[in-house]
């Protein structure tokens, strides 16, 4: 009943005028930002850390996880209208949400994906508000062993589930948390890695540099080259009479949203894997539990349903360890724990105890976002649509602007501007030779906490590594991790000797 | 595609032995009573991405990687073209703040960007380059009290600042 009690405070801090208004604006800014092909919740994310630091802390944050809730709505729309996904996460629904729009079924097809956004939302929310106490109040246990071995076991992910270039991911990793060294080292105060003597580099490598020049500057000139023709909208009528009509057939995939929400928020937690493979295995699952699976891909309402549902349920599903173990379960929530930082509190399961007013304000204000998000969301569908026709030539030189001013705000220093094109630029070229990103932006956040954690537990230990194995928490989660980075191995080796057997008996 | 793969392998390769000889600045052992040194937690993470692109060089004679087996160029000439267009455009927005600030670089880079790259009228495009200045101006300077570069036209800004600041 204490959960309760907590989270009736949190929907006081919620609830409160300027909450109320952050919370209406984000998801606002969401669905467009989510809508608008190219831009996704991490690029909104990123984009626009820097101007929240016009409000205090706890709004600034709601206002950039209502964001973050309403850009997984809002990529729903440009998927079923223009057959483009608005963001990665939302390429599932574009499989039924296109063929519905071309078939006259549009208003469906939004409607249903707001309904199973909403649905997978709120089902998420009430396993986090489950889940994220007794979790937080295990970890207060952790020592520099265990948070060690879950930042070992959160990069572990991305070599073993992630199906990137392999040595290419785990460049990206290092990269990252190399680029966290740069400045003075916290131990001995000395300046470490200050390139070619620049002093700019004293003060370290803002994250945000890194986020801004890779999903503002690099993500823009990725989309130029990849968007080459003009995109084709489909039309859609509304009317209030059509969206009663459709109701009931919506829900009747309640349980197709079920399934999706469950696999999307559980997907959602790894952090290498979040709402894109969720909601294209929550797609995956709906059509082999459909009784017609043929009508899939042909605009079967439920294959919209079930990856919006997971979608949504996965954006939730990411912030759990991101607010009870400090460890982000999307790059997006790995922007928000650097903005954590940047407003001064300390990320973890301490949070819960010395911050309760920011937690149970911030999950509160989740429950908050999903109601407005749908609501806004299915009456303003025509201004969205109108919004669509917004060309990119518009749309990406304030995108850059805003990058520039971004990239500049945090440390008010032009060195960082420079330091953010080249990262972009950088960025873009790495990106079409498949070098994946997200896991540098992940280990530039995690990296200040990690390196201490490693030497913190080394000298205890006396430089002896066994001690993330022995010590009773930290041993199975480095085990998990050990096995997630050695998996690829096995199933090289697996493949290999398949492979031998078959030529072999041939 | 398959060039760009090693060139990118082999200088991600000599960043790599950079950052490790820049780690070796500070001590990379263990130091007693200290723990390891300031520099091994970076040296040994260089050391890794060595190994890796290593790798991605073996992989790369091997054919085994998508981008060692394409033979699609790189960039194409409309990819190189919207590249240098782009790309060159933010860079000298960021090369002009130095000279003319923040609010002389923003609506010449926006204007260039949404008439000349964009085809649209005079009007949208002085309308969307003059007002973005504005609303950056009342949104950094005044409410978030970030004060913006100005380069040489700081001068201009002086009765605003009077009036707002």
């Amino acid at each position: 009943m204490e959960i309760i009690q907590h989270l009736l405070d949190g929907f006081l801090i919620a609830l409160t005028p300027l909450n109320l208004a952050v919370v209406i604006v984000g998801v606002v800014v969401g669905l467009f930002i989510g809508a608008m092909p190219g831009l996704g919740s991490v690029n909104g994310v990123a984009i626009l850390l820097p101007m929240t630091f016009l409000v205090p802390p706890t709004s600034a944050i709601i206002f950039l996880a209502a964001l973050y809730y309403g850009a997984m709505y809002g990529g729903a729309i440009s998927s079923i209208m223009l057959g483009i996904p608005g963001a990665s996460t939302a390429v599932a629904t574009t499989f039924d949400g296109r063929p519905m729009a071309l078939k006259g079924e549009a208003d469906k097809a939004l409607v249903g994906a707001a309904l199973a956004s909403f649905f997978g939302g709120t089902l998420s929310i009430l396993l986090f508000t489950g889940f994220a106490p007794p979790l937080a109040s295990i970890a207060l246990d952790f020592g520099d062993a265990e948070i060690f071995a879950l930042m070992l076991l959160a990069f572990a992910t991305f070599v073993g589930l992630s199906g990137d270039d392999i040595p290419k991911t785990i460049f990206s990793i290092c990269i990252g948390l190399v680029f966290s060294a740069v400045g003075l080292d916290i131990m001995s105060g000395e300046p470490r890695l200050v390139f070619f003597d620049v002093i700019g580099f004293m003060h370290g490598i803002n994250f945000l540099v890194l986020a801004i020049g890779i999903y503002g500057i690099g993500e823009m000139l990725w989309t130029i080259e990849i968007t080459r023709g003009e995109s084709a909208m489909s039309k859609a009528v509304f009317s209030l009479r059509g969206i009663l009509a459709h109701l009931k057939e919506l829900l009747g995939t309640w349980k197709v949203a079920t399934i999706g929400s469950l696999l999307g928020f559980f997907v959602g937690i790894l952090p290498a894997a979040g709402a894109t493979p969720g909601s294209l295995m929550a797609y995956g699952v709906a059509k082999l539990t459909s009784k017609n699976p043929a009508s899939f891909g042909k605009g079967e309402v439920a294959g919209v349903v079930a990856p919006e549902a997971a979608n949504n349920a996965a954006s939730t599903g990411a912030m759990l360890p991101m607010l009870t173990l400090g460890i982000p379960g999307s790059p997006t929530t790995a922007i928000l724990l650097g903005g954590m930082v940047i407003w001064g509190m300390v990320p973890g399961p301490t949070l819960f105890v010395d911050e309760t007013e920011f937690v149970w304000g911030l999950i509160a204000s989740l429950y908050v976002a999903n109601f407005f998000a749908v609501l806004i969301n299915i009456f303003f569908i025509p201004v969205f649509l109108w919004m669509l026709k917004m060309p990119f030539t518009v749309l990406a030189p304030v995108i850059f602007v805003l990058s520039l001013v971004g990239g500049f705000a945090p440390t008010q220093s032009m060195h960082d501007v420079w330091l953010m094109l080249a990262f972009g630029i950088g960025g873009y070229l790495m990106r079409k030779l498949d070098y994946p990103l997200a896991p540098a932006v992940l280990a530039i956040v995690l990296g200040p906490i990690a390196e201490p954690a490693l030497r913190q537990s080394l000298l205890i230990s006396n430089g002896d590594f066994t001690v993330f194995v022995t010590r009773p928490i930290a041993g199975p989660i480095t085990v998990i991790a050990l096995i997630l980075l050695f998996l690829p191995l096995l199933k090289l080796i697996r493949d290999k000797v398949k492979n031998k057997k078959a030529s072999g008996s041939a | 595609m398959r060039r760009a793969e090693i060139v990118t392998a082999v200088l991600m390769a000599a960043f790599s032995i950079y950052l490790m000889w820049k780690s070796a600045e500070l001590p990379i052992g263990w130091i007693p009573d200290e723990g390891p040194g300031g520099g091994a937690f970076s040296f040994w993470l260089s050391a890794i991405m060595l190994v890796c692109c290593v790798l991605t060089m073996i992989n790369w004679a091997r054919r085994t990687t998508p981008p060692s087996q394409s033979t699609e160029p790189f960039m194409d000439g409309f990819a190189r073209n919207k590249f240098v267009l782009v790309g060159g455009g933010v860079t000298v927005m960021i090369g002009l703040v130095h000279v003319i600030g923040m609010y002389g670089a923003i609506p010449l880079f926006m204007l260039y960007y949404i008439r000349f790259l964009g085809r649209h009228s005079w009007l949208v495009s002085l309308a969307i380059s003059l007002s973005a200045p504005v609303a950056i101006f009342f949104f950094f300077d005044v409410a978030l009290r970030i004060v913006l570069p100005k380069g040489y036209l700081e001068p201009l800004f002086y009765p605003l600042y009077d009036i707002f600041l």
